[in-house]
């Protein structure tokens, strides 16, 4: 046979690329589910340890169920949107944030952790190399920042890549979001040994300073984008 | 089983693990060395994931050499790769979603790592399926060896861990030891993996440049 010429080139070509798709395409289509579900567990443990719950080990599935007690969708008006097109838990913010802000569908995970109220807000934005993300848990107020959670694709090691620790992420507790008129502030991070008094502040990763900016911009637009469902609270009005 | 275990066979697994190493002598595959060795799980992983890939795709180039096209092989041994590597990518994604995410886009690259292309075109489309497979096996743990040497060190060192569990003991660092942070940094593995090369070639000698 001769394998050099044109027509048993093309057969062979064709052959193999059918065969091929065919195998490619049962292998995903038979772990599709299994992947899945990961993706699922892996953004409720993300979603955890923004209230500082250890997940190590732990059935998440059930921590999830004990401490979340409500997704719901919002609008930048602060309407709660009824039956959304997309549930909470399955949007995804990155597509959210291309849109306009008023045309936009926001999730809030509304937990419970020992008896008080917890309000979650997913956070996206970019870092030095690639794309950082995470979670910001708030106090009953809607202003106190209760946990943290941050994670990145590709940021340096050592540098950029220190915000998924505690080391940086505990610093964020306790702080406040809106300024004393209520305005919405964010949190500014701050150079190691430089001060605002515009707002409260953390201490950035020295080395790190383009992704402690890009956290610093994610906090700002995320939650930004919560504002008026904030204030509603914190105005003192009765909302709950 | 002599036929299995000829002297030929026995050289072409044992030859990659030392005198032939993929890494210390032939020095490809040096750009994943780099970048999944800061930890001793993703580097067991990805020394397995390539060794299985290799030995798997070998066998099927070899399968398949009397009738391969000449002139789009290197296509052919392409898509063989890249089809492998994307099954063991979905496979790793379903059932073990965390090294998945460690590894990042380093698996779907062993498309890239020269050891796979080298031993296809090389090897396995002149040889048959059954030396084909212990030959990617050997050239596969040949890599995968110096992964976990270099990932052993950089864990250790880097952040006084093994496997993730603390090794170091809180007392020492009491004491003012304090974990080596350029060890996390991609350059220390090239470093690392010189020093295995400077170690390798004074025991071989043969291997020395006049």
């Amino acid at each position: 046979m001769n394998t050099n010429s044109n027509s048993y080139t093309m057969i062979f070509a064709t052959v193999m690329v059918v065969v091929v798709a065919l195998v490619l395409a049962f292998v995903s289509g038979s772990l599709k589910e299994t992947q899945t579900t990961n993706v699922e567990l892996d953004k409720k443990k993300q979603i955890l340890t923004s209230l500082n719950i250890d997940t190590k080990d732990q059935d998440v599935n059930a921590l999830y169920n004990q401490y979340i007690v409500d997704e719901i969708v919002i609008n930048a008006n602060a309407e709660v949107i009824e039956n959304p097109k997309v549930e909470a838990f399955d949007i995804v913010i990155k597509k959210e944030l291309a849109q306009k802000l008023e045309n936009r569908a926001l999730p809030l995970y509304i937990a419970n952790v020992d008896g008080k109220t917890k309000y979650i807000i997913s956070l996206f934005g970019a870092g030095l190399w690639g794309p950082i993300w995470g979670y910001v848990a708030l106090d009953e107020d809607k202003n106190t920042i209760y946990g943290t959670y941050f994670s990145h694709a590709s940021e340096t090691p050592g540098l950029g890549a220190e915000i998924v620790y505690p080391a940086f992420q505990q610093q964020f507790v306790g702080k406040k979001i809106m300024n004393d008129k209520q305005e919405f502030v964010s949190v500014a991070i701050m150079k190691p040994g430089q001060t605002t008094d515009e707002s409260d502040y953390v201490d950035g990763i020295s080395g790190g300073t383009i992704t402690s900016k890009g956290v610093e911009a994610m906090l700002m637009n995320c939650i930004g984008q919560y504002e008026k469902y904030l204030q509603i609270s914190t105005n003192g009005g009765t909302e709950e | 089983m002599s036929k299995l275990f000829s002297d030929k066979t026995k050289q072409v697994f044992l030859g990659p693990l030392g005198k032939n190493n993929p890494i210390t002598v032939q020095v490809l595959g040096i750009c994943s060395a780099l970048a999944v060795t800061a930890k001793l799980e993703p580097a067991i992983v990805m020394g397995l994931s390539v060794t299985i890939i290799l030995a798997f795709s070998n066998v099927i180039i070899s399968l398949l050499r009397n009738t391969i096209p000449n002139r789009i092989r290197i296509i052919v041994q392409l898509v063989v790769v890249a089809s492998l590597v994307t099954v063991v990518s979905e496979i790793l994604k379903a059932f073990a979603y965390d090294v998945s995410v460690q590894l990042s886009v380093y698996i779907g690259l062993i498309i890239t790592n020269c050891i796979l292309m080298g031993r296809l075109e090389a090897f396995a489309m002149a040889n048959k399926p059954w030396e084909s497979f212990i030959d990617g096996l050997g050239n596969g743990i040949g890599y995968a060896w110096i992964l976990v040497a270099v990932a052993f060190f950089r864990e250790l060192l880097g952040s006084g861990k093994l496997f993730g569990l603390q090794i170091i003991p809180q007392a020492i660092y009491d004491a003012g030891y304090v974990n080596n942070g350029l060890m996390v940094m991609p350059p220390m593995a090239l470093i690392l993996v010189a020093v295995i090369i400077w170690v390798h070639r004074s025991v071989n000698k043969e291997l020395q440049e006049k």
